[in-house]
């Protein structure tokens, strides 16, 4: 085994582990720091893949962001609203049943696919990793609609959030 | 060598510094707990019910806005590393990209979202 | 080549050699190696730290017209040491109700997220740990960290001070975030990368000249992502006593404190690098590697002296007039900078000689001046309206 596959064994085990923890904890706020504690793994498994880019975008916008509008939200609940009652629902074997069928699905596919007794290729030294996306984003014969896209997306989940909000008031 | 384990090692080591010198605070320390020295500090009355008050809904509507800009800043970093090359159809194509966040701004702004009360 | 050209190779080769020699596998040599400099790198840090302490007060003395720690020491210099000797023999307490584990975690999170700032710092053209190509949103990464450590911090506590502080100064970080990333972008655009190195080397002129608005703002957004005054919702001390690390004490008190000295300082640094030429001095730099250091390190003083002055010159802004300031001036003045920027800077890249810089120069000044025409006039029919009328608000938390 090499140091590479041990360290990816850790983090893999912790942020499975820390996944656990989101669902089975019954503080809200300890749910929502073992979700970060999820997303880190996940920032830390795409350095790993060399996807700095994406690592670094992981935690921004997931840890920065998302797990800070989570914990807002949580602190709009009272506490005695929270604690008490059953973790679980009357249907959690259902639940229990789709996860074990995807779970295997995907086992059975994977097992038939070659890529995992490759190994990657080193990305060649001075790849602009950053600005080949950069390109890929502005360049005419790119990405260019998918990118103002996003935009219209971002927008219309503002719009969306504040409609919300002002309705309740 | 991947540059990744360098940042790692500094995470590491970020963290046994503060752990180590909180280690030995704690071990150099003197330990004489009791429960009157143990209540939460408030202006000098005892404390009534628990820190989880319920919250103000307008920090869950700033942490919105920001995440949707947020994302966009996200976009725009490539943007601009490449912006130089692609001349001027690029710098179009971010003001068309920001010019419609700002139009969310705006309309946030309109409907009072951004009022702090 | 040798070492006092560019130490940091030929150190960590002679030590790999030295390991390799002893039947160590060469890779193993190299992280031992690379964990070695790390740790010593981030131990002189905490000592720059220790020196920072003393620093902030001599500098808040002479501004309050005092003379600050003189009594220990020349100076006062051993004053700091005094301070850690009595922070590490108090008692280290965890009130009643609180929650342990995130209670103890907070701290170091929040030291840590300091000292993985300096990983992509460049201090010399051969000094820095990495150069990461996507260095800039790095430093966004680490702060998230930060915010979250103040989260945790101040909901652990179980103190409601403790919790309002932290919420308030959390809102503020994620607010100002805004603004400061699209500062961020504007050394990207003129650098065409995003690593710190590669903005330092690209600064043939320094780009405060090129964007002195982009500067200001970034220096602004800074302060408040430092939760320093004039932006210091989470202290508040006359209304929340201490806000988010009320019920810290002894060395995890340390830890916080001393995490927001080299947090300025850190940003003090990035101001330099960003928009001041980082280690460039008129070809200082390429005397010696050494030399570029001390450049560095005083550029990051200068900006750490100017985030004190503003801290303790300014009153503490009351926290619904600061988002408005966010929201409806900052963010969008940021973000028609930047397309300004953007523009201009396509349209004008190519010419030559000082057309370019100045014409930068100008449209800055420009934007600035309509943005405070704007801000003035609106402030006009504010006034207007609460004119006769006792204008009383009640902060809510």
């Amino acid at each position: 085994m090499t140091a590479s596959q041990i360290i990816f064994l850790l983090v893999a085990i912790v942020t499975l582990g820390s996944a656990l923890m989101v669902v089975a904890s019954r503080n809200l706020v300890h749910a929502a720091l073992w979700l970060v504690s999820t997303l880190f793994g996940v920032a830390i498994i795409y350095a790993l893949l060399n996807a700095g880019f994406l690592a670094v975008v992981q935690v921004v916008v997931y840890i920065g962001a998302i797990a800070t509008l989570f914990i807002f939200a949580v602190m709009l609940t009272r506490r005695d609203q929270l604690e008490g009652g059953v973790q679980l629902n009357s249907g959690w074997w259902l639940g229990a049943l789709i996860a074990v069928l995807t779970f295997g699905g995907l086992f059975g596919m994977f097992q038939s696919w070659s890529g995992f007794s490759k190994t990657a290729t080193d990305i060649p030294s001075g790849f602009d990793a950053v600005g080949q996306l950069g390109s890929a984003l502005t360049s005419p014969v790119g990405f260019v609609l998918p990118f103002e896209v996003a935009s219209v997306l971002l927008l219309a989940a503002l719009v969306g959030a504040v409609y919300i909000a002002f309705n309740r008031k | 060598m991947n540059e990744w384990l360098y940042i790692g090692l500094f995470f590491i080591v970020g963290l046994i510094i503060p752990v180590g010198a909180i280690g030995m605070a704690w071990m150099m320390g003197p330990k004489k707990s009791n429960p009157i020295k143990m209540t939460t500090y408030e202006c000098g009355i005892e404390t009534v019910g628990d820190s989880w008050v319920q919250f103000k809904a307008q920090y869950y509507i700033f942490a919105l806005v920001f995440l949707v800009f947020d994302v966009e800043t996200v976009f725009l970093f490539p943007w601009a590393v490449r912006l130089g090359q692609q001349g001027l159809f690029a710098v179009l194509e971010g003001i068309v990209f920001i010019s419609i966040l700002i139009a969310g701004l705006v309309y946030t702004w309109r409907k009072g979202m951004l009022e702090w009360a | 080549m040798n070492f006092w050209n560019d130490p940091l190779k030929i150190a960590a080769d002679w030590l790999v050699s030295i390991l390799t020699g002893w039947g160590m596998p060469a890779v193993a040599a190299g992280v031992l190696v690379a964990f070695l400099g790390t740790l010593l790198f981030i131990s002189l840090l905490m000592v720059l730290d220790i020196f920072l302490v003393w620093l902030e007060r001599k500098v808040v003395a002479r501004f309050q017209d005092r003379l600050g720690p003189n009594r220990v020491g020349p100076f006062g210099l051993i004053q700091p040491f005094a301070d850690i000797i009595k922070l590490m023999i108090k008692e280290d307490t965890t009130p009643a109700g609180a929650d342990r584990v995130v209670y103890n975690i907070a701290p170091m999170l929040s030291m840590m997220s300091v000292l993985i700032l300096w990983a992509i710092v460049p201090l010399a053209p051969v000094i820095f740990g990495v150069d990461l190509n996507v260095g800039l949103l790095y430093i966004v990464a680490a702060g998230a960290i930060s915010t979250l450590s103040i989260i945790m911090a101040g909901w652990s506590s179980n103190n409601k001070f403790a919790t309002i502080g932290a919420f308030r100064q959390v809102a503020v970080m994620v607010s100002f975030e805004i603004p400061m990333v699209a500062m961020l972008l504007i050394p990207t655009i003129f650098a065409r990368t995003m690593g710190m190195n590669g903005i330092v080397q690209a600064q043939n002129i320094w780009y405060v000249i090129l964007s002195p608005l982009g500067a200001l703002i970034f220096l602004i957004a800074a302060i408040a992502e430092l939760g320093r005054a004039p932006f210091d919702m989470a202290e508040g001390e006359s209304e929340l006593v201490s806000g988010y690390n009320i019920e810290y004490s002894g060395m995890k008190f340390g830890m916080f404190y001393a995490g927001e000295l080299l947090h300025a300082l850190t940003f003090g640094g990035f101001l330099a690098i960003l928009f001041f030429g980082g280690y460039r001095f008129f070809g200082l730099e390429k005397v010696s590697p050494f030399l570029a250091v001390i450049i560095l390190l005083g550029k990051a003083l200068i900006g750490y002296w100017v985030i004190m002055w503003v801290k303790y010159t300014m009153m503490r802004i009351r926290i619904d007039h600061m988002l408005a300031f966010n929201w409806k001036f900052l963010t969008p003045l940021s973000f028609v900078l930047l397309m300004v920027t953007a523009l201009m800077n396509a349209l004008l890249r190519e010419t030559s000689g000082w057309l370019y810089p100045i014409s930068m120069f100008l449209s800055n000044v420009l934007v600035a001046w309509i943005a405070l025409e704007i801000a003035r006039s609106h402030s006009r029919r504010e006034r207007a309206k609460v004119t006769g009328v006792k204008a009383v608000e009640v902060a809510p938390h």
